[in-house]
């Protein structure tokens, strides 16, 4: 503001003189009395446009001015007067009901949706200590962005801090109540609790370092005891009252690892003993949680890309694949994101028994467009079961996640011929130097290896492993190191006692804690990624070998396939099956997972776009993010908060099919 | 506003989002009788290192430290800011917050996670008197206490490193509560009389501090400790030695020539002659400060009692409601008919003019000096924060530092007035701006009398308790944990380029002061007071210490 005042000064000054010399011009110009009209239009054009630059900053100035002065209600007021009164927010409704704050509560935020400050760094991010790399306005990422990949990457080998760099979870509420300015996360589930009283002491937010794979956050950080240590203090604080823990996304994952990792023996436990969890946590609120994995983790891995991306491509091919810029965004990108250790969390855990081989899949029969055309009008519904039917006779093969070629992905899997890639020769590297600085493990391929991996044309859920460590081997070396994603045979064997089973709820039980109760809240009616078409990138060196072919397009418009990426019910970014699955199934009652018989509920919000855009992210969405602003879902965790059980809430509320999709998961409880 | 700063940061909701200063002060407010949250307002303190590490945009406290901390490998899980709302009387933030039992807990967990190596806790100002309150709190039995044991402090802490303490208290605090003024205050109010007293703004703004801050508890915790004993009665004090010509001149930074030294010298003769009489903390004028205490007209404190309690206000005045109202006019001139008081008779003094408020306070807070620290009594937390009434933990390894600026003018006594009479201005006194020192030099400018200390902490609040009350083994340190004083001449910045400076002694700007910051890191990174250099004194703060009869 201060560097535009002098400016603006020198516009009015500069407008002022202006007159003046025009009015001297024209005396000299009526002596002449020759091509004054000329003249005369000439300086009242510059003359003008000074008055339009003078204009434009007073008024820009008496805006601002009068935004600054503006009552804080007024936007409230506005939205108002236009759509007719809001409904009160939970935290007010349920206040008046006479709830009030019970259970301490803890927030477990996700994947990316957390800040991460620097503590030190090297040469080109002077004076960058403790600002925000990660979250807020990623004004840095503009500025210096090789610097900042080069500071948010972890070490390649190890997964820990690269040598003279420290970058480290923000602490506190502000760690994810506002991810960007303005783009809530935690916000409104906060200020919705602090009605009913809650405050800093009965609140407390686990932010930890979610590039770290979750055992590494307690080596390095001892993130783990500190979630230990503050839950024991607030349930201590509070008269014994146990914590309500509230993880979303990826931490889910993480605080399931947590649960295990509290009750395990010292030293790679936390040795609270095994009752530690019934002693200490009421509920857990799951949160959009990826339980069994998601897909769109397979793609972010293997070719840098999601749906954004594929579409992007589609709409303007060529602007993120040329080197105008030398910037090769999406190299660095994916150089960056694979020294991330904790994006494996998220791999399709469960192989072909969760997700379905090459003919089967727990989704087939699933109608996407159903909801659409619900939403629009009923009386095409009669039309869209013929249309479902052809859908389904023609097959979609959700099983396999990745295949070369919409065709491929199409055809019965007796007529695809598939060759082996496992033994294929790498070749030699050619990767030549220009590239080198873009550094993926691609190009230690070899164009042989690249060919292999086209020619082998599907892969489902249980083989996208050996694709993985075949396409990245020093990735999956260290991920398999700290995760595992296949399906216990016998829970009691010694070997699941190792940290890296931890986070997978097919190969561990849950702790001995039968008044514990687990819910799964997520957000269905919106399509959300499940399987790709692939295609072999034009030979350029330089680049990932692999993308998603755009063009795999299905001809009729009710299909699942688009842009070369077939989509399933959910929560736009976690596929129903993986959110619900467990509550559904495999927790359900008490089996071999589950064997202490906790409680597990569904909570399923059935999204409804935002009616207006004043309404912003809305109230009633289902969006895997924008879900936390869900009055639906912030009233029932207060309810629960406020000492509710399940049963209060009213059980299970569920809309999808997901119970009938489970039903077709033939795994051993 | 919800999870905005009401203090700290710009400030800038006292004059936009509120409109109204008005609202911003209600919410400051505690309840006037509990001191605990009005009803329907929760203000609460900001967690996390970003609570206190810039106070306001550009106005570092503990920013350059925690930066320096950062440069040897300190990072998040080694630091802890133990931030507690600091209007509450101490005990209440365990109360209310459970501030006292997170700071526990939170110093368990980094030992644990550290590999036991013990902590190191600075604390700043009055976080001074806090920590003092904490180490007896952690080690009493529940519930009063948080039950850590008797060998908590030495298992758990190694060093204490205070900077800028205020353990015996600061005479700002009293002209604080009397009149809500400072010297920054009386100096505007020198300058441009009338101004703050005008009504043109109808904002009233002093009253409406005062009755603000007047619900803050946690401001009697400064008040200043040990009586006359400490602080000097009518006659005596101990600093009465001091030399403000010559402190003055090192403030300066004058080179003293031949001249100037012959000129002081003269100067001391004079004073030596007629002392500065510190001891009287309030005198009602002038010649009240100077007089010979036989030629006082001396009302014992008992004569203050209240002769009616007619209030005297008229409506226009209802809203700006202080506890001076319910004061009569005789009352108020028989508080200044007592002309001097001291830090003991002070105390009779607030319980006179703000009865409620120091009837919070004294439940939370002591200021006398114990004869007995083995009677039971003392157990009560009221006690805690005293260090002239509690023994000191039981560590003989732990190390204490009181690490402070000297070099800075600092406030000690006042000169007051009583207000022209007018029936809304309802602070009925003020500091007298016209009482000068009688030769443009002395101590005593503008109605206050000045030492040497910090700009806030005079050094003797914040040295005698390492210089004499702890050093060694005394009742007061019965394990006789090793104290050492690190002072830090002041000299102003360089240039304008130099900011708040890097050898600034003030109380705030030393959080920047490179050699305490060097100090600091020493110790966390395993250094002893001995490496350090032991004691760096360039005060007379041994001397005085001597002068003070304590029994130890």
């Amino acid at each position: 503001m201060r560097r535009r005042k002098p400016s603006e000064n020198e516009k009015t000054q500069s407008s002022n003189s202006k007159p003046d010399e025009e009015d001297d011009k024209n005396k000299k110009v009526t002596t002449k009395k020759t091509k004054d009209k000329d003249k005369s239009n000439k300086w009242s054009c510059v003359d003008s446009c000074c008055w339009f630059v003078g204009c434009i900053c007073t008024v820009w100035w008496i805006l601002l001015f009068l935004y600054n002065a503006m009552p804080a209600s007024f936007p409230q007021y506005v939205t108002e007067a236009i759509t007719g009164p809001l409904p009160d927010p939970p935290g007010v409704k349920l206040q008046k009901e006479g709830l009030r704050a019970k259970h301490p509560v803890v927030f477990v935020p996700g994947i990316v949706t957390a800040g991460l400050e620097l503590w030190e760094g090297h040469q080109c991010a002077e004076g960058l200590f403790r600002k925000r790399l990660w979250g807020g306005t990623f004004g840095e990422v503009y500025k210096r962005p090789l610097c900042w990949v080069e500071h948010m990457s972890l070490d390649n080998e190890t997964g820990m801090d690269p040598a003279g760099i420290r970058v480290r979870p923000v602490t506190g509420l502000v760690a994810a109540d506002y991810f960007a300015p303005g783009y809530f996360v935690w916000a409104v589930l906060i200020a919705n609790l602090a009605r009913i009283g809650y405050e800093e002491k009965t609140m407390y937010m686990a932010s930890y370092d979610w590039r770290l794979s979750f055992q590494n956050t307690e080596v390095r950080d001892q993130t783990l005891s500190r979630i230990k240590s503050n839950i024991e203090l607030m349930v201590a604080t509070n008269g014994g009252k146990r914590a309500v823990i509230i993880p979303h996304s990826m931490g889910v994952l993480y605080f399931l690892h947590f649960m295990k990792w509290v009750e395990a023996p010292a030293p790679m436990g936390g040795g609270g003993g095994s009752d530690w969890c019934a002693k200490h946590i009421k509920a857990v609120m799951n949160i959009g949680g990826p339980f069994l994995g998601v897909p769109k983790a397979v793609s972010g891995l293997f070719s840098a890309e999601a749906r954004d991306i594929a579409v992007v491509r589609a709409i303007a091919p060529g602007v993120l694949d040329n080197d105008l810029f030398h910037l090769q965004t999406l190299q660095y990108g994916m150089k960056m994101t694979r020294t991330w250790d904790s994006t494996m969390s998220m791999i399709p855990k469960g192989g072909d028994t969760i997700w379905g081989g090459l003919d089967w899949s727990p989704e087939e029969g699933h109608v996407p467009s159903k909801k659409k055309q619900r939403n629009n009008d009923t009386q095409i519904l009669g039309q869209n079961e013929t249309g479902s039917l052809v859908s389904q006779a023609k097959g979609v093969n959700y099983g396999r996640i990745i295949s070369f070629g919409k065709d491929v992905a199409e055809a019965p899997s007796s007529e695809i011929e598939r060759t082996d890639f496992r033994g294929a020769v790498k070749g030699n590297n050619v990767a030549n130097s220009t590239c080198r600085d873009v550094w993926t493990e691609y190009h230690d391929m070899g164009f042989g290896g690249i060919q292999a991996v086209a020619e082998y044309k599907v892969y489902t859920a249980g083989e996208i492993l050996d694709l993985l460590e075949f396409v990245a081997p020093k990735m999956m070396a260290r991920g398999s190191a700290h995760f595992s994603y296949g399906i216990a045979e016998n829970l009691d064997d010694p070997e699941y006692k190792h940290y890296k089973y931890w986070s997978n709820p097919l190969e561990t039980k849950l702790p001995d804690a039968p008044d514990m109760e687990i819910y799964s809240m997520y957000g269905v009616g919106i399509p959300t990624e499940r399987a790709y078409v692939y295609r072999l990138t034009p030979a350029a060196e330089c680049y990932i070998p692999f993308q998603i072919d755009t063009s795999a397009d299905a001809e009729d418009e009710n299909s699942c396939l688009k842009d070369g990426v077939l989509t399933v019910d959910g929560d736009e970014t976690v596929p129903i099956l993986s959110a619900g699955f467990m509550c559904a199934k495999g927790w359900r009652g008490k089996t071999r997972f589950n064997p202490s018989g906790i409680q597990t509920h569904i909570r399923e919000y059935d999204h409804a776009p935002p009616a207006n855009f004043l309404e912003g992210r809305g109230t009633q969405s289902g969006a895997h993010v924008d879900i936390m602003g869900n009055f639906a879902l912030i009233e029932d965790i207060i309810r629960v908060a406020a000492g509710a059980t399940g049963e209060d809430l009213g059980g299970d509320q569920v809309y999808s099919d997901i119970f009938k999709w489970s039903e077709k998961i033939n795994l051993a409880l | 506003l919800f999870r905005k700063r009401l203090w700290g940061g710009s400030f800038t909701e006292i004059f936009k989002r509120f409109g109204w200063p008005l609202c911003w002060l209600e919410h400051l407010s505690l309840h006037n009788e509990t001191g605990l949250d009005p009803p329907g307002i929760r203000v609460r303190a900001v967690s996390g290192l970003v609570a206190a590490d810039y106070f306001a945009p550009g106005y570092f406290v503990w920013a350059v430290l925690i930066q320096n901390l950062a440069r040897i490998g300190y990072e998040g899980k080694n630091m802890y800011m133990a931030a507690y709302d600091w209007r509450l009387s101490f005990q209440n933030t365990e109360i209310r917050d459970q501030a006292l039992s997170r700071l526990k807990s939170k110093i368990e967990l980094m030992y644990v996670t550290n590999g036991s190596k013990k902590v190191v806790v600075v604390p700043h100002s009055m976080g001074v008197i806090y920590f003092l309150h904490f180490l007896k709190w952690v080690e009493s039995p529940p519930p009063m206490g948080g039950g850590g044991g008797p060998g908590w402090c030495a298992k758990h802490i190694k060093a204490i490193m205070n900077i800028g303490p205020a353990f015996l208290g600061v005479p700002k605090a009293v002209s604080g509560m009397l009149s809500a003024e400072a010297r920054d205050i009386a100096v505007i109010r020198a300058v441009a009389p009338g101004f703050l007293d005008s009504k043109f703004l109808r904002l009233q703004t002093l009253e409406h501090v005062m009755r603000v801050s007047r619900t803050w508890d946690s401001i009697v915790s400064l008040m200043p400790k040990g009586g006359e004993t400490i602080w000097g009665n009518l006659d005596w004090s101990p600093e009465e030695e001091h030399d403000c010509d010559s402190a003055k001149k090192r403030y300066l930074q004058c080179s003293l020539s031949e001249k100037n030294t012959n000129h002081s010298n003269e100067k001391r003769g004079f004073q030596a002659k007629e002392r500065m009489k510190y001891g009287r903390i309030i005198s009602f004028g002038k010649a009240a400060s100077e007089l010979p205490s036989s030629q006082l007209p001396t009302l014992g404190s008992k004569e203050l009692l209240r002769t009616s309690t007619s209030s005297n206000s008229d409506a226009s005045c209802g809203e700006v409601w202080t506890e001076y109202d319910e004061m009569s006019r005789e009352s108020i001139q028989k508080v200044a008919e007592n002309k001097a008081y001291t830090a003991r008779t002070l105390i009779d003094l607030l319980r006179f003019v703000a009865p409620k408020m120091m009837q919070r306070a004294e439940a939370h807070f002591s200021h006398g000096i114990a004869e007995n620290l083995d009677d039971p009594k003392y157990a009560h937390y009221k006690y805690w924060s005293n260090p002239l009434e509690t023994k000191l933990p039981e560590a003989p390894d732990m190390e204490i530092y009181c690490l402070y600026g000297v070099g800075i003018p600092t406030e000690r006594s006042y000169v007051y007035k009583l207000s022209p009479s007018d029936r809304c201005n309802s602070i009925p006194f003020q500091i007298d701006t016209s009482a000068d020192g009688s030769d443009g030099g002395g101590c005593l400018k503008g109605g206050v009398y000045f030492v040497d200390g910090d700009e806030s902490v005079p050094v003797l609040s914040a040295g005698f308790m390492c210089a004499k009350g702890w050093r060694g083994r005394t009742r007061f340190n019965p394990s006789g944990i090793a104290t050492y004083i690190r002072e830090y001449q002041h000299k102003p910045p360089a240039s304008l380029l130099e900011g708040r400076g890097v050898e600034s002694g003030a109380h705030v700007d030393i959080m920047g002061n490179v050699a305490l910051i060097e100090d600091v890191l020493r110790v966390a990174a395993g250094a002893t007071g001995a490496e350090l250099g032991g004691d760096r004194i360039y005060s007379d703060i041994i001397k005085m210490s001597e002068r003070i009869n304590i029994r130890l």
